[in-house]
């Protein structure tokens, strides 16, 4: 457990550090209010640290102010920020299960070639990009709580920055789980731009909203939906 | 194979395409031994669904026998011989298992099309637009079935395919929309276009107990048939002005339940027929809901409306003053086919009904564009036309 700064400032048992840290979470991801309008102009990836605390802040200041220059230089302002939710009629557990063995992600991640385990935190992450070429980056979990979250951070020489969480939240009655995906990510400026303008599409909450939904026909319906490969009379 | 596939526009062509392959776990392969032209394959027909594409094979009331199963299908055989609901649905869902299979979650690949215009998607269908899943159709020699453990319903020996085929879809959606208009006792039921649907709305609203079927159309033969066969009192709209007319025949009241069995593409007359007809071929109007205006203006105070109709968009001059006014309740929705078919096979096995009725066309796939044409104009006094590949 690490410390924010302003726990450190004062004298607590572990149980209310545990409870703050808790309470920090819960105001971040908790309720059915869209996160990021909550977030409005913040960094997502800057919200996440914090709540995270100190241990992840060596990611901080420095990597903050390039990011800035870089976007500046692109004339970009803003980071992409998507968010999305999905209901799965199928308890929580089971589908924090599947989406934390990230090498299966691939399979309703349209996007992603392969994503490989380097230990039980930190992960290395391909993704298809046009003419055979690809982007990569490393990902480390920078909060994790059974069944209920997984929030990640891209490390520092990441060809595209993102940061975010999956949050796995009981549905009403027995509707099941919502499952509520918040990502950021930072379009990157040179060569590889148009190729992640192309990964990401023109419309990147669609991109996440269908790979959601893929997610849900895989673990609702036990495969996805699809129409590839079926005759017709173009061919 | 041979496959009947949309060429555009009121063109359709029997092309020689690839045989179905098995593409997932679940899906099976159908030999197709009868398939029929649907009244809303005649909206895609006449251009009015939109995200069709050239080369999309149509069709959507099929069946025929299992020729070919995927790794997780179990519950059926090579060699039985099924009917395919129109609708494709998981079985898994929460629609599913509330025994709401067209709202199915998991059977449209192309969700995301149907949601920008609908904000949420219904399930997939055959052969209905890239918008409904882009699937290929039933109007062909094989099939490939998603979701068969759940999509195949086996046939008993001793019923003919003419018997049975219209479980895929004509006669749930004439039940169903019986169902929806809540019969009471002594409830008159009038129900607007003796197409297919309008003919089993017919039997079924008999079925469940209606006292009176009031049958509107405007084609003789069609009105013929709901009297003969539905056993229906009839008007046709054209020689009267079917709200009085509704009026007179019930002390004042109006018909306890009213259903709206044309959809998209009414025909209606004078003036309000003129501007629906100019807005729709302009493309400012998708849907021509003259049918539906009268179902709502004709319905008795505090009464039913079933709409089996397709309607695809947007419609102009919806009378919802009358509706909230007269404190209506409205049902519909694409068919459940999958709750229906137990029941329904029941009903056709007792003798309660043969569905075969409607039958007025017999036709081999090949001459499907003839069987289109006919149908759409209804020529020779068409009203259903079956293809025998």
């Amino acid at each position: 457990m690490e410390l924010t700064p302003q726990d450190k400032s004062s004298e607590q048992s572990p149980e209310s550090i545990e409870a703050g840290d808790k309470e920090r979470w819960a105001s971040l991801i908790g309720g059915g209010a869209m996160v990021l309008m909550g977030l409005r102009q913040r960094s997502l990836r800057g919200v996440l640290m914090a709540v995270a605390g100190g241990g992840l802040l060596y990611q901080g200041a420095k990597k903050q102010s390039t990011l800035k220059q870089a976007q500046e230089a692109m004339g970009l302002n803003q980071p992409i920020k998507v968010e999305k939710t999905v209901t799965i009629n199928k308890p929580a557990a089971e589908l924090y299960s599947y989406w934390r063995d990230f090498a299966k992600l691939p399979t309703f991640m349209k996007h992603l070639e392969s994503v490989t385990l380097i230990d039980s935190k930190k992960s290395h992450w391909v993704a298809k990009a046009p003419l055979d070429a690809s982007v990569e980056w490393d990902a480390e979990i920078i909060q994790e709580r059974e069944n209920e979250l997984i929030a990640w951070a891209s490390a520092e020489d990441a060809d595209i920055e993102n940061s975010g969480f999956v949050r796995f939240k009981p549905a009403p009655d027995d509707r099941g789980t919502e499952v509520k995906v918040v990502l950021e990510y930072n379009p990157p400026g040179g060569a590889i731009a148009s190729a992640v303008a192309k990964l990401f599409g023109e419309e990147p909450e669609q991109q996440i909203g269908d790979d959601l939904r893929r997610f849900k026909q895989l673990m609702e319906a036990g495969e996805i939906a699809t129409t590839e490969g079926q005759p017709s009379g173009r061919e | 194979m041979k496959a009947v596939c949309w060429e555009g526009t009121t063109k359709v062509e029997v092309k020689n395409v690839p045989d179905p392959k098995i593409l997932n776990p679940r899906d099976a392969i159908i030999k197709i031994t009868s398939t029929a032209i649907c009244g809303s394959d005649l909206h895609l027909y006449d251009g009015y669904v939109p995200t069709m594409k050239k080369g999309d094979i149509l069709g959507h009331e099929f069946m025929g026998e299992v020729v070919e199963l995927g790794s997780a299908v179990k519950n059926v055989q090579k060699g039985d011989r099924v009917v395919v609901p129109f609708t494709i649905s998981c079985g898994n869902c929460f629609f599913c298992n509330r025994d709401l299979w067209s709202l199915c979650d998991n059977s449209n690949p192309n969700a995301w099309i149907a949601e920008k215009l609908m904000g949420h998607s219904p399930s997939g269908l055959f052969g209905y637009s890239h918008m409904l899943g882009g699937y290929a159709g039933g109007q062909a020699e094989y099939a490939r079935v998603p979701f068969a453990d759940v999509g195949l319903f086996k046939i008993p020996e001793g019923l003919s395919d003419d018997q049975v085929l219209f479980l895929t879809d004509i006669f749930p959606t004439g039940y169903m929309a019986a169902e929806n208009c809540d019969i009471k006792p002594g409830d008159t039921v009038a129900i607007w276009g003796c197409g297919p649907v309008g003919q089993f709305a017919i039997r079924s609203a008999y079925m469940l107990g209606a006292d009176r079927v009031i049958a509107i159309d405007r084609v003789p033969e069609r009105l013929q048939m709901a009297k003969e066969q539905g056993k229906a009192e009839i008007l046709n709209y054209e020689e009267v002005d079917v709200g009085e007319a509704l009026k007179e025949m019930t002390g004042g009241r109006g018909p306890d339940a009213c259903m709206d069995a044309v959809g998209m593409e009414a025909h209606g007359t004078g003036l309000e027929g003129f501007y629906d007809e100019a807005k729709q071929a302009l493309r400012l109007e998708t849907d021509r809901p003259t049918a539906l205006r009268q179902v709502i203006v004709a319905c008795r105070k505090g009464g039913t409306v079933s709409i089996p109709g397709v309607y695809g968009g947007f419609i102009d001059k919806m009378p919802m003053g009358a509706a909230m006014n007269k404190g209506l309740t409205m049902k519909m929705g694409q068919t459940h086919v999958h709750r229906y078919l137990k029941p329904l096979l029941e009903h056709i096995q007792n003798g309660d009904i043969d569905p075969s009725f409607v039958i007025t066309h017999r036709m081999k796939l090949e001459d499907a564009p003839k069987g289109y044409e006919t149908f759409k104009h209804k020529k020779d006094n068409c009203i259903k036309v079956v293809l025998k590949p």
